[in-house]
């Protein structure tokens, strides 16, 4: 009970930080409304889905490297596949995607599992190899994406019972992101396999013992990390209407904003929604570094600066939180 | 079961193979040399000849350099991925600042960011306990994000390539290549160091058990601290070398060279998880690894399917290995 107290007790504490932060956006930026909350939801997407394929891994005790170029094979998939294609063959593209995302999730889980080398060298192999595998389908940066799926991310959603001004800060890329999240997190949260995959993440052994199949679950962690990188992939070529072989910087966002979500790197503890308010508020300093008319470049040097500086936080609590001496 | 209880010696070719490769990994290592070149030979009747080799040399050295940056860190546990970036930005740096600057203070200046990222991540690992991975990849993102910055500063300026760096770089003397009076003496140095020197056999011991190198006294964050800035350092004037060799300065002068390091010393039989391996396999792992590059772009191979390749190497290569030492 005490550590589901503390566990919501951070996420609550996260969530002040960002409530404090959008009144300071307000204040540096008056004219800050409605619209510009669209956009840092739009900006928040490939992020979001990116910390949750990690957090699930995370919280299975591993970590997969892999999650950036995971997103960058799925989005040029998607970009080359939608170019020069009808609307309706988006219809094909989406799911398609969706279950390489899957299937190449779990063949890293496969690897794990059957290897026995540490996830953190296989997801290292695997980043490499799906990296190169984004710059076979496309050599630079190309293609598109159907109409009607980009325009699933743009304005905003008309609810029912909402008055207009209420409407206008309910933008549809945040509509999709909780659907997108809820679908599969709240199901799995509730069933035995979630309950599985904490296990193997709080105490391998004891899991195992307590008939637990871990090497299932394990690979099946590592396909649902896969499956959120492939909608997090979808939503760059959505948002961009292109697909970049290259790799974005959100390898290293995933596991900052894991880590600042409250989201243990041992494994066993911690939820979804903890990382998802972290990455808006790692998103909101970088608009609000932007709107304080700062350096872009600079801007990213901060944000990366914040990002080790918060690893190195996590890193540092969950060495306190063991015996000296002992490392994973 | 009965056969092998009533003969004396039932020790299998498979399992003498095994044996053989932990004992002297370097036998096979060379052997697989000598075959690539001989396939190479056998493509383009011709191509092995004196200049060829000087060639395959020149590029070979700073891949092997960086290798060694890896193959120190991975004795530990670790891994360097920011060498790239150190590399890059002492390049950069050095070619900016010749224009202006005396050639003594240029080098200062060029290697300054090499220490202060070693300093960073020697302090992230050692004494925050991040993971060494995640800590180099958050310090080269940073370190790119200040280059980009500086580039800003010097584009005026332009960037020109000092005669010593080029003659270093590309110069070939009776056969030899130039670049080779840096890299004796630096293999030499990592050998002697790793072989007979108090600080080599720290780096085994703290990557072999870490708990009972630190329970015998070890200041496990001073070797960690000394070893990520000595990793940089070499990084750094790599970086030096390599722009005498590729006479571009670029923004992304040596990323292409990190992975292919890794996979340098994990062929050349360095583990990983830490505490086995050497230097002698690293560099001919290097050379490897350049007569396959090599080989690789005479079979027209794309610059996708060789990363595809290279981290496939590195996990089979993890595996096996992985497998041999639970043999024994």
């Amino acid at each position: 009970m005490s550590r589901f107290l503390r566990n919501q007790g951070w996420v609550a504490g996260l969530f002040a930080l960002l409530i404090f932060l959008f009144v300071v956006t307000k204040l540096i930026q008056p004219a800050y409304g409605s619209g510009d909350f669209g956009s840092l939801a739009r900006a928040v997407l490939p992020y979001a889905f990116a910390v949750a394929a990690q957090t699930v891994v995370v919280i299975a005790g591993g970590i997969d490297l892999s999650v950036a170029a995971m997103m960058a094979l799925t989005s040029v998939t998607a970009a080359s596949m939608m170019n020069g294609a009808s609307e309706e063959y988006a219809l094909f593209v989406v799911p398609f995607v969706l279950a390489m995302g899957f299937v190449l999730g779990a063949l890293n889980g496969v690897l794990i599992v059957v290897t026995r080398v540490p996830d953190i060298v296989v997801t290292l192999a695997t980043l490499f190899v799906l990296q190169g595998a984004a710059l076979l389908v496309l050599g630079a940066p190309g293609g598109a994406a159907a109409e009607w799926l980009k325009a699933s991310v743009i304005g905003t959603m008309p609810l029912p019972g909402l008055p207009d001004w209420a409407d206008a800060w309910v933008p549809k890329a945040l509509v999709l992101l909780v659907v997108c999240l809820c679908i599969i997190w709240i199901p799995l949260r509730r069933s035995r396999l979630g309950l599985s995959i904490y296990a193997i993440g709080s105490n391998e052994l004891a899991a195992f013992r307590s008939g637990v199949p871990v090497a299932r679950t394990r690979i099946i962690a590592y396909a649902l990390s896969g499956l959120f990188a492939a909608m997090g992939g979808l939503s760059l070529t959505i948002s961009t209407g292109i697909g970049a072989p290259i790799p974005g910087p959100y390898l290293l966002a995933s596991v900052a904003a894991v880590v600042l979500g409250g989201v243990a790197l041992g494994g066993g503890k911690g939820g979804l929604l903890g990382p998802i308010i972290a990455v808006f508020v790692l998103r909101l300093v970088r608009t609000d570094l932007t709107l304080l008319a700062i350096d872009p470049n600079v801007t990213a040097i901060i944000e990366g600066l914040i990002m080790v500086a918060v690893v190195m936080f996590g890193a540092f609590i969950t060495m306190r939180s063991r015996p000296a001496g002992a490392t994973s | 079961m009965t056969d092998i209880a009533t003969m004396p010696q039932p020790v299998s070719f498979g399992r003498r193979i095994k044996r053989f490769m932990a004992d002297r990994p370097l036998i096979p290592l060379i052997i697989l040399l000598i075959i690539l070149v001989v396939i190479l030979q056998i493509l383009r009747p011709g191509i092995v000849n004196e200049r060829w080799l000087a060639n395959t040399a020149k590029f070979a050295i700073p891949l092997a350099i960086l290798a060694g940056c890896q193959t120190m860190t991975m004795l530990t546990g670790g891994i360097d991925l920011s060498v790239g970036t150190v590399a890059t930005m002492s390049a950069f740096i050095m070619a900016t600042q010749i224009v202006n600057q005396d050639p003594a203070v240029a080098f200062l200046l060029a290697m300054l960011p090499a220490v202060l990222i070693g300093l960073v991540n020697g302090i992230g690992v050692g004494v925050f306990r991040v993971h060494p991975l995640i800590m180099t990849l958050g310090t080269s993102l940073i370190g790119t994000g200040f280059l980009q910055v500086y580039q800003r500063t010097v584009i005026a300026s332009g960037a020109k390539i000092p005669d010593f760096l080029n003659w270093l770089g590309t110069g070939v003397t009776y056969g030899f290549p130039n670049a080779l009076l840096l890299f004796v003496p630096v293999a030499v140095l990592i050998v002697f160091m790793l072989n007979r020197t108090g600080f080599g056999r720290l780096l085994y011991a703290v990557g072999d058990n870490e708990r009972a190198a630190r329970l015998s006294g070890v200041r496990y964050w001073q070797v960690i601290v000394a070893l990520y800035v000595l990793s940089s350092l070499l990084a750094g004037i790599t970086g030096l070398l390599y722009i005498g060799l590729i006479k571009a300065p670029s923004l992304s002068l040596a990323e292409p060279l990190v992975l292919p390091s890794v996979a340098a010393a994990v062929i050349g039989g360095t583990s990983i998880f830490g505490g086995r391996g050497g230097y002698t396999g690293t560099i001919i792992g290097a050379l490897i690894l350049t007569v396959l590059t090599t080989l690789l772009t005479i079979l027209q191979m794309p610059e996708g399917g060789r990363r595809i390749l290279f981290g496939f190497i590195v996990l089979f290569v993890t595996a096996a290995y992985l497998r041999i030492v639970e043999d024994r």
